[in-house]
């Protein structure tokens, strides 16, 4: 691993050395190091570019870390990778993905999970999307997640997507299917700048009774950049299902949020919730009267909305 | 010494041109601590407004050592130390209050210093210090943080629009010994917009502004009396009958 790449993982992962548990780096298409432990198993495709997790039954307070650098410009990957995550196992998996690209030809990382979650389990998921590069490069970072999460009786899934910086072009779906009592979060964060363009689309199947999903978007468009936020929460039980999206729009920035609600029970309660505005002037106001610039004030707003 | 000189301020409304602010002139010396009271919509808010820099004059200048800071920005009058509690609080979403505190103070504080602004003013600090400023927190809570971002800054120069707005009568006897404590300490000018009496009272001097217009002035002794008297409340039951 060079000095960039450590950096990369720095950002995405907050890891500054070799993470307790098991882990799997990935660094330009190639396994850098891996360690599996007696409860996690890390295991290569055999049939497609990817990984197998699986998670024993019962593993408590494990983490699994899988960073994924991409430093080559002009390299293309689509990759694969599982969770198995067994029954009334409670862990913290933290995904995350940097592409350094200081060259002309785009790079591109298409990563599919897919996540098996048995009875009672409890997952904490962590990915957090980043690029850099050189400033004369003119090769896109580019990054389309797939999701999807198959979630048994009683689970509970906590997922945290954040992007924050250089990623160039992004479409990111996610499924979820619930049966009875499961239970998911999703907090997204999203900022683009300069002529970057972000999709992200929700689609949430709210199948077993009890069944409750809270899809949280928090997003800040600046430049030219251009968002899309589609979410789709299906009710088909007696369900719970709340979707927001809070985005702050900036210079000439075009921001779009498109809410879909679909019952088929009675008994299924869905809400949406979709707000685009500009940061309140008054905000800005507050905090120049405690000597900050106006250019100072908007980076404090941004950054707490989306801290 | 904080000045303001013939400052006036008109908006248009409704095709007319109205005058919130006229003519007003008025000192505030130094280590001293000045209330301005007054009825309702009299001007009180807009003229610390004004003073923060919110607003812009129609006329007149504002004075800081005799240095004219009416066509500063409000940042550059907050580095020169003024400050302005508002009346009414912002929220923001995401910003923490340890944020806020730390802005405010302008340096990267520790939780412990930050916790003591917080304390100060009555907010059990472990917590609020990670609270967000959203719409979570309750109207008496936000102010108060407010008031603790003003003492934070500890500037030669304070103004609180209505501090003990919404603040419950309990907390009410600590947040004049806030006000006193911070004179003993900052030797700065605390301007105080009060309707409060108790507040009033522990005053150096009061300005009383009603229809963009100071109609007193005077030392507290000299003020105090007649606003307690019926005159004043009689006063702005005869504007509403006539
Ligand atoms: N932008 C504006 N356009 C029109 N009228 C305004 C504007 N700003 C303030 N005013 C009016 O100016 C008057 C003074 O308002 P101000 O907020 O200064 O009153 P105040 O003395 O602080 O009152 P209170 O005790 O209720 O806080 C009010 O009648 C208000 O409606
Ligand atoms: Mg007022």
């Amino acid at each position: 691993m060079d000095i960039i790449e450590k950096r990369i993982i720095e950002e995405i992962a907050d890891l500054h050395e070799v993470p307790e548990g098991a882990y799997n780096f990935r660094i330009n298409s190639a396994t850098d190091s891996r360690r599996s432990t007696a409860n996690i198993e890390i295991r290569t495709k055999e049939d497609k570019p990817g990984i197998d997790i699986i998670i024993k039954p019962g593993t408590k307070h494990e983490s699994v870390h899988i960073p994924v650098v991409i430093s080559e410009t002009g390299l293309k990957e689509v990759v694969y990778n599982d969770f198995y995550i067994g029954e009334d196992s409670d862990v913290v998996i933290v995904a995350g993905c940097g592409i350094y690209n200081c060259g002309n030809q785009d790079a591109q990382h298409d990563g599919v999970h897919r996540f098996f979650v048995e009875k009672n389990a409890r997952v904490k998921y962590v990915e957090k999307h980043y690029g850099s590069g050189t400033e004369d490069a003119t090769g896109k970072r580019i990054m389309n997640p797939r999701t999807e999460v198959y979630m048994k009786e009683d689970t509970s899934m906590e997922m945290e997507m954040v992007q924050i910086k250089g990623v160039d072009s992004t479409f990111r779906s996610t499924l979820a299917e619930l049966s009875a009592g499961a239970e998911l979060t999703v907090h997204e964060r999203l900022m683009t700048h300069e002529d970057q363009d972000a999709e992200s689309e929700y689609t949430v199947e709210l199948n077993g009774d009890g069944s409750s999903a809270n899809v949280v978007s928090r997003s800040v468009a600046r430049g030219t950049s251009h968002q899309k936020f589609i979410s789709k929460l299906h009710g088909n039980a007696k369900c719970a299902g709340h979707s927001e999206c809070d985005s702050i729009i900036m210079d000439g920035a075009r921001i779009e949020a498109i809410p879909e609600i679909t019952a088929t029970s009675t008994d299924a309660a869905l809400i949406h919730e979709a707000a685009i505005g500009k940061i309140a002037g008054e905000q800005i106001t507050k905090l120049m009267t405690l000597g900050l610039t106006e250019q100072e004030a908007k980076e404090q707003i941004v950054n707490g909305f989306l801290k | 010494m904080l000045s303001v000189r013939n400052l006036s301020l008109g908006v248009r409304e409704n095709e007319e041109d109205i005058e919130i602010i006229k003519n007003i002139t008025l000192d505030f010396p130094d280590d001293r601590f000045i209330a301005i009271t007054g009825p309702n919509g009299g001007g009180k808010s807009t003229l610390a407004r004004l003073i923060a820099g919110i607003r812009t004059p129609s006329a007149g200048q504002i004075l800081l050592d005799g240095q004219d800071i009416t066509a500063l920005s409000v940042t550059e009058r907050a580095k020169l130390g003024i400050s302005f509690a508002f009346q009414q609080p912002v929220r923001f979403k995401g910003l923490q209050v340890k944020d806020l505190i730390r802005i405010a103070a302008g340096k990267d504080l520790s939780i412990v210093d930050a916790c003591e602004y917080l304390s100060a003013v009555g907010l059990c600090a472990r917590d609020y210090i990670d609270r967000e400023i959203n719409a979570s927190l309750s109207g008496g809570e936000l102010k108060r943080i407010e008031i603790a971002t003003v003492l934070a800054r500890g500037t030669r120069i304070s103004v609180f629009d209505e501090p003990e707005a919404g603040i419950d009568l309990w907390s009410f006897q600590n947040l004049i010994q806030v006000f006193k404590k911070m004179r003993e300490t900052v030797k700065g000018t605390i301007i105080i917009i009060s309707h409060q009496e108790r507040i009033l009272e522990i005053a150096d001097s009061i300005v009383v502004i009603s229809g963009g217009e100071v109609t007193d002035e005077g030392p507290r002794d000299a003020i105090l009396p007649k606003l307690l008297g019926t005159d004043a409340a009689l006063q702005a039951c005869d504007r509403v009958l006539s």
